[in-house]
């Protein structure tokens, strides 16, 4: 397997206080990573340095062998690189195929002319982009909600909704921020077989996750940070019997691995 | 009597909210209050004054289809005055995107000053009378007096608003953005390029405002450099009336200023004309300041 996203050394410094320092990851083309820590290890940083969010001061990040750092975070979502954010931030006043339309945008094919003299090749591109966003809200399980609003929704709706937006950017790579926080077991099995799921249709998967039974259930590999830097990566077993990541989680009596 | 006040205040008030569309467009993605904007309307309202003072030099096909060549004067400043909102966007306001919220503010009054010298220096600081155009025949109905020109003012402006509706709610540059309104980041990471749709709202404000500004020319028949600045903060005080960032609020709160003050000065005093708008500026910032159909100002978390 190649890699598929890389960074090389990158940090991230919010005026003198460094919140990653030297991360360095590969991401292997069709695998589930989780990245884990205690909070505040520099796990969001970490995906706000990768999608261009908030770049990184030094370092450099590869997609598919091409270097992405300091690009746009809506170029870098056209190269293939979708994320799902922690705290929920759906359209909430747009309808869940309007929430979902949206990430469809970077694939319409027909440009603004086209568009406001309603040609035949854009209703057709139209109709296209409507039943692919139909298909990602069944997929996700909101197809009977498609035109609800999405403030309407539910708390689990909404990361299921979230996960549909991210997935109608095709992207190669979908970074998950914490997928599962927050809801029941019942709910944690749907998103767990979801990830599967999207795993099987190509796309790589990396998920901050703090869920342990998720992470440990699912995921390929683990990288662990602490105080935004890596202290230990490998199979999820290799990882449990860390002694760096123990003393990380008990050490610093925030959260254990097992909770 | 009221009838032929609310008339009046109908016409005038389609123009305001055609420029008031502007702010709003713009401080829904931007979060920004573009001062220049005003400035925008006043020059859509020289061009349209200088395209009109062509017509007795065109050839006599134009002065035969008078109705169709004013459409060409609209389409001709409007789309002028889109290309001024663009460059007006990434001159002064883009190279600021990251500075703090008092700077792009006072690049919008710089730009302001600029564009009204501009224009007093090339077209002079005299008032500019319009060329009669269309008849001022008058038709009287149910005692409401009214001309052809009042009444398509009236509907081009339902027009453009019907128009701008459709393009936010039916088209995919609409809807991004409304994405970008609600949430900048987001509509980025989602592969929606923000600068593209920042430009296009300034171009879809100017054009507006521009439209508006020809209107107002062809009705009152004079037009003065200065004309930006009281139209500009009258629409100003529409949008935050309907709401400021809120696309129904602008149109709703342009035609309510516009009757207000046409009520105001037919049964009141026409010499308070101007002073009824400043009055509800003060009013709605004070009782509230969300406007009519604004929903808060909690949105920001």
């Amino acid at each position: 397997m190649s890699d598929i996203l890389t960074t090389d050394n990158i940090s991230v410094a919010f005026g003198g206080v460094s919140a990653l320092s030297g991360v360095s990851v590969e991401v292997r083309e069709g695998e589930i990573l989780s990245i884990i820590g205690p909070n505040g290890a520099g796990k969001t940083t970490f995906f706000n340095a990768v999608t261009g969010t908030f770049p990184p001061s030094a370092g450099r990040v590869f997609l598919e062998g091409k270097e992405i750092t300091g690009k746009k975070p809506h170029e870098v979502a056209r190269l293939g690189l979708a994320r799902s954010f922690q705290n929920l931030k759906p359209f909430a006043e747009m309808t869940l195929l309007e929430n979902v339309l949206i990430g469809r945008e970077s694939h319409a094919v027909t440009g603004m002319l086209a568009t406001l003299l309603r040609t035949r090749a854009f209703a057709a591109d139209e109709e296209r982009q409507q039943q692919k966003a139909r298909e990602l809200l069944a997929f996700v399980g909101l197809e009977r909600r498609q035109e609800s609003l999405a403030r309407n929704l539910t708390y689990g709706e909404r990361k299921m909704l979230e996960i549909a937006r991210a997935l109608a950017l095709e992207p190669r790579v979908l970074l998950l921020d914490e997928p599962v926080a927050g809801m029941n077991p019942t709910e944690t099995g749907f998103v767990m077989e979801l990830v599967r799921k999207i795993r099987t249709q190509g796309i790589t998967v990396v998920m901050i996750e703090h869920d342990m039974r998720m992470v440990m259930g699912i995921s390929d590999r683990i990288y662990v940070l602490d105080h935004g830097e890596l202290i230990a990566s490998g199979l999820p077993h290799e990882v449990r019997a860390n002694h760096r990541v123990i003393e990380a989680y008990l050490g610093g009596g925030k959260h254990a691995p097992t909770h | 009597m009221f009838l032929q006040h609310l008339l009046n205040g109908i016409t005038i008030g389609g123009s305001y909210a055609l420029i008031a569309l502007g702010y709003t467009l713009v401080y829904g993605v931007l979060k920004l209050i573009n001062f220049a904007h005003g400035e925008i309307y006043m020059i859509g309202a020289y061009l349209g004054f200088i395209l009109v003072s062509l017509l007795p030099a065109l050839p006599p096909f134009f002065q035969g289809h008078l109705l169709f060549f004013l459409l060409i004067v609209f389409l001709v400043a409007a789309g002028l005055c889109a290309l001024y909102g663009f460059y007006l966007e990434k001159v002064c306001y883009r190279p600021l995107r990251q500075a703090p919220k008092l700077t792009p503010l006072i690049s919008a009054l710089g730009a302001s000053i600029f564009f009204q010298n501009f224009v007093m220096l090339t077209m002079g600081a005299k008032d500019r009378i319009f060329p009669q155009t269309v008849g001022m025949t008058t038709y009287t109905v149910a005692g409401v007096t009214g001309t052809p020109l009042q009444l398509a003012i009236i509907l081009s402006s339902v027009f453009l608003m019907a128009l701008l509706w459709w393009f936010i709610n039916r088209t995919r540059l609409g809807v991004a953005i409304k994405a970008t309104s609600t949430d900048p980041l987001m509509a980025s990471l989602l592969g929606i390029n923000v600068d593209t749709v920042i430009s296009v709202t300034f171009m879809a404000g100017s054009f507006l405002a521009a439209c508006a500004g020809v209107m107002i020319g062809l009705y009152y028949g004079t037009i003065n450099f200065t004309l930006g600045y009281l139209g500009g903060i009258k629409a100003f005080t529409a949008a935050v009336l309907g709401g400021i960032g809120n696309v129904p609020g602008a149109m709703v709160g342009g035609f309510l200023l516009g009757i207000i003050e046409a009520l105001g000065a037919g049964y009141f005093s026409a010499e308070y004309k101007d002073v009824y708008a400043f009055f509800i500026l003060i009013a709605v910032l004070v009782l509230r300041p969300a406007g009519l159909l604004g929903k808060g100002v909690h949105e920001r978390a």
